[in-house]
């Protein structure tokens, strides 16, 4: 067992640091560049909060929809061959929703910020 | 470094000019850089452009029109009373600076965020999205017989070249799968109208100022094609910079842009078909944000800026289904 902090504390601790200390004495592209590294950081602590949840839900979603198990890479390889040859479709119960479901899931991770995100999230 | 060089070729064609001053690099890869300088002259100094791929870049890489290509497109632009840079001189094997032109540089913002929240484009904003449109018109409409050799697109070849690519990267998206199933679906085949397409007509390539549109730059994607590819490209989400509910680069609306095009054009601006552009656009921006995170994995361009852009094709996705499966509707 591994000890404390959890990565989670210490990724947070850093962004913190960068953020709040460095940020201020930062001009330039530097700044821009440091900006995309904190942005880089909150997501990683982010998909680590989430990421859990997330697979799991979208794989019980795959299987049922599918009606096979795999790993979750596997069963999005088989979605996408059937979507690729018309086996399944927006008319096919379940798989509008799994999508949303699964894009909205990426989106909490990669760019909570995003509009059109903002916008479903409202919208459910 | 650059600026002797310079020098040495803005003397041999520009009557009076004694040097230039203030080379920066604006942008570059590889193999293509922009650079900005200014030419020196007793009555005062010009602002200038460089666009050049440095020497031992000639050829241009793939779906790229080249530089002669680009110089020729932007001069016809500029004759036809288009807003676009002057060609100033296009460059010859004696200058030693690689192949390229230089133009004219012009005033005014090229970032998105300004250009949407400033005050400054208060006045502009509104009457940005007819006015480009009728620029579009322009372009679509430059005489045929001056055209540079460029590839012919159609709407078939987009969709093979994205799927090609996409599959390229081996690692499923079913949103990505769904979206080229419906493009195949609705192909309308080669259009029946062919023109010259700007190809990446959008923020970033345009010169705005409080006036509105200042230039149109980077020719680079130019191609035949569907007229209606340039008026949904603009239209693209990732373009709107938050402002969602204004299609049209986040400032207007598609009925602006379309009233602008047929009032300087004639040519009657087809919503179905600007659509269908619309999502092979959001897909094509989608596949190349994945590219940037393949160069970022695989590339010498190890970047931290390009891995971060390899999470954005998420945004994508989720515009992506806001077109073709849209909730609560």
């Amino acid at each position: 067992m591994q000890d404390e902090p959890t990565p989670t504390e210490l990724i947070k601790a850093v962004a913190d640091f960068l953020r709040n200390e460095i940020t201020p004495a930062i001009k330039g592209h530097n700044a821009f560049k440091l900006r995309v590294a904190i942005n880089g950081l909150d997501l990683v602590t982010r998909q680590l909060a989430l990421e859990g949840d997330s697979d799991s839900a979208e794989a019980a979603r795959l299987k049922q929809l599918l009606g096979m198990d795999g790993a979750l890479l596997d069963l999005n390889r088989a979605l996408s061959d059937k979507i690729a040859k018309g086996e399944v479709d927006l008319q096919t119960p379940g798989l509008a929703d799994h999508l949303w479901q699964t894009t909205m899931d990426k989106l909490a991770v990669d760019q909570p910020n995003y509009a059109s995100y903002k916008r479903e999230l409202g919208n459910k | 470094m650059i600026e002797a060089e310079l020098g040495r070729c803005v003397a041999a064609w520009y009557p009076g000019a004694t040097g230039v001053t203030g080379a920066a690099k604006l942008s570059g890869g590889a193999s293509q850089e922009t650079w900005t300088f200014d030419i020196v002259h007793p009555s005062g100094t010009v602002g200038a452009i460089l666009r050049r791929a440095p020497p031992g870049y000639g050829a241009s890489p793939g779906r790229a029109a080249g530089l002669d290509a680009e110089a020729t497109l932007m001069q016809l632009a500029y004759d036809a009373g288009l807003p676009s840079p002057r060609v100033m001189h296009v460059l010859k094997p004696e200058d030693e600076l690689g192949t390229g032109f230089i133009m004219q540089r012009i005033e005014g913002e090229t970032i998105a965020r300004k250009i949407l929240r400033d005050e400054q484009f208060a006045q502009a904003r509104p009457m940005l999205a007819r006015q480009l449109g009728g620029v579009v018109a322009g372009i679509h409409a430059l005489p045929a017989a001056k055209l540079p050799k460029l590839r012919e697109m159609t709407a078939t070849k987009e969709i093979a070249d994205l799927d090609r690519e996409y599959r390229s990267f081996g690692r499923p998206r079913p949103v990505f799968e769904l979206a080229l199933r419906w493009l195949r679906e609705r192909d309308p085949g080669p259009s029946k109208e062919v023109t010259l397409v700007h190809g990446d007509f959008r923020h970033g390539n345009l010169i705005i100022g409080p006036d509105g549109v200042r230039a149109v730059l980077d020719w680079e994607l130019a191609h035949f094609g569907d007229p209606m590819e340039d008026l949904g490209w603009i239209c693209v989400n990732s373009w709107r910079f938050g402002e969602i509910d204004k299609p049209v680069g986040g400032f207007g609306s598609r009925e602006d842009l379309f009233a602008g095009y047929e009032a300087a054009g004639g040519r009657k601006a087809d919503p179905d078909r600007v659509m269908f552009w619309e999502v092979m656009g959001t897909l094509r921006w989608g596949i190349m944000c994945c590219g940037m995170m393949q160069r970022f994995r695989q590339g010498p361009d190890h970047s931290m800026e390009r891995a971060m852009i390899g999470r954005r094709s998420s945004e994508t996705e989720i515009d992506l289904l806001r077109l073709l499966a849209p909730r609560g509707k």
